[in-house]
């Protein structure tokens, strides 16, 4: 077993996918890909959420058009120079910001969401009408993702909300993730529900 | 110098760090079985590599530290309040050190004051024992698994769940259904038959103190869970509910007495970033040795 890099045998057939996110890069995605994100991503997880959906206005220096929000809070590190290091980074569960999802992606021009085990039918609908995906990272993996970390460029929200809930604006490259809800009406976790469902079933 | 203190620090720091080998092993032998060029296996292989990461860096497996879970074996007469004030130091300094997440809310304004100290955290079980041995374990469950964890009442009559050992089985089934995708699968669960409401999820935690590898000294808990197991993974669920062989790693079951009107059966599900840790402490409070 290849250790400590990621393997290169399935590293070839990943899609890359570069900032910025247009809707015509996110329209070619199809659920199933595997994706390498490079470019600037901001946190954003429940209190942000919130926030946003209340009608709150995003600080200065933030935008998400033609953007991606990653449902993460990370583990920073504040250096003696006054940077933070980003020492763990893995996605938290998304479908607590299903309340709230569509309707940012709709209001702020959001073309991907990063998380862990879907969302639901408003998320997939708005991805479908405004041209977004969802990208399931791997729950857990926070020190392989911390590593595609290059520059915590920022940090906005951090005394209202905590640190995990703090709005960070990260630079990220080569981080991994598969389209699990398209802009095509395709979810990856209905199908799967579905089939689980009747293999179920039939044991019951 | 306090022994005791460096020791906890020590414990929580492996245990955020290093999963216990016999996750690993499940782990390997489940990238394994999966089918080459699937996004199951790209998953599996992620995982691996955050391991021997996490690992080596010395750093949090995932950033969900978790709730802090000790389970404390001790003798009669051991000092319960001096253990506790060490342990929530030992706490408060793992946090500065990164190895565990501000991670502790206070629940009525929402406060976070970065300690991971406060009322209920760390939480502490102790357990007396007529042996002059201190053992201390240590769990880290996220919240991503500990969110999908349910409580059934039986019966449920939508799911032909009756007070027996198949409606434990489907309503266990239905649990594994509901929490796909979102407890960060491959996953364990740890259940409770019977039990009251607070009880019954207790003893279900407790159930991942044990070896995956072990088998249930109780035939009908022993032959329910290697059903549950083998049924669980011919769902297709899979590793992050991409799809797949390895929907769960293991399942251990306990039973507890019920009153009769009540047939609670409580499931908990651990996420693949299965930390848990153990040591057993010397007179002086060193580490003698490692549990897992």
């Amino acid at each position: 077993m290849q250790r400590g890099t990621l393997a290169s045998g399935f590293i070839n057939h990943m899609i890359k996918l570069s900032f910025p996110f247009t809707e015509e890069k996110i329209r070619a995605l199809k659920v199933g890909d595997e994706v390498l994100i490079s470019g600037i991503v901001f946190t954003g997880r429940d209190a942000v959420h919130k926030y946003l959906h209340e009608g709150g206005q995003l600080p200065p220096g933030v935008s998400l058009q033609d953007g991606i929000i990653y449902h993460c809070g990370p583990v920073m590190m504040k250096q003696a120079d006054g940077s933070w290091k980003c020492t763990a980074a893995g996605p938290t569960t998304s479908i607590r910001e299903e309340p709230y999802q569509g309707q940012i992606i709709h209001d702020f021009g959001v073309r991907g969401v990063i998380g862990k085990g879907g969302m639901g039918d408003r998320t997939m609908a708005a991805c479908q009408q405004d041209g977004c995906v969802y990208l399931h990272a791997i729950g857990g993996a926070a020190q392989v993702l911390a590593e595609c970390v290059k520059k915590v460029r920022n940090v906005y929200f951090a005394a209202e909300f905590g640190a995990p809930e703090a709005i960070w604006e990260l630079e990220i490259a080569d981080f991994p993730a598969v389209v699990t809800i398209d802009s095509h009406g395709r979810s990856l976790h209905q199908e799967i529900l579905n089939a689980s469902t009747a293999e179920l079933t039939k044991r019951l | 110098m306090n022994h005791l203190l460096d020791s906890l620090l020590e414990l929580i720091r492996r245990t955020s760090a290093e999963i216990p080998e016999d996750v690993n092993q499940a782990l390997i032998q489940s990238l394994e079985n999966e089918k080459k060029g699937t996004i199951a296996e790209s998953a599996l292989k992620i995982i691996e590599q955050n391991i021997a990461l996490a690992r080596q860096k010395s750093q949090p497996i995932c950033q969900d530290t978790g709730s802090i879970l000790f389970y404390v074996d001790c003798p009669v007469g051991f000092d319960q309040i001096t253990f506790g004030e060490t342990a929530r130091a030992a706490v408060t300094l793992a946090t500065k050190k990164g190895f565990l997440r501000q991670n502790s809310v206070d629940s009525l304004t929402g406060k976070n004051d970065g300690t991971n100290v406060g009322p209920g955290a760390p939480a502490l079980h102790f357990h007396q024992h007529r042996s002059p041995e201190v053992r201390v374990r240590l769990v880290l469950k996220g919240g991503g698994c500990e969110n999908v964890g349910a409580q059934y009442s039986l019966p449920i009559e939508k799911l032909h769940a009756n007070r027996d050992l198949d409606g434990c089985r489907r309503v266990i089934l239905d649990a594994v259904l509901q929490a796909q995708g979102k407890g960060c699968g491959p996953g364990i669960l740890g259940v409770c038959i019977g039990g009251d409401r607070a009880t019954g999820y207790e003893l279900s935690k407790t159930q991942f103190l044990r070896l995956l590898q072990d088998r249930n000294p109780v035939p009908e808990l022993d032959a329910l869970e290697q059903d549950i197991l083998q049924t669980a993974n011919a769902l297709g669920i899979g590793p992050m509910g991409f799809g797949g062989k390895t929907t769960l790693l293991g399942v251990k079951i306990c039973a507890a007495n019920r009153v009769p009107a009540s047939f609670f059966v409580s499931v908990s599900y651990m996420c693949w970033a299965y930390r848990r840790q153990g040591v057993e402490l010397d007179a002086t409070g060193n580490i003698g040795q490692w549990l897992y």
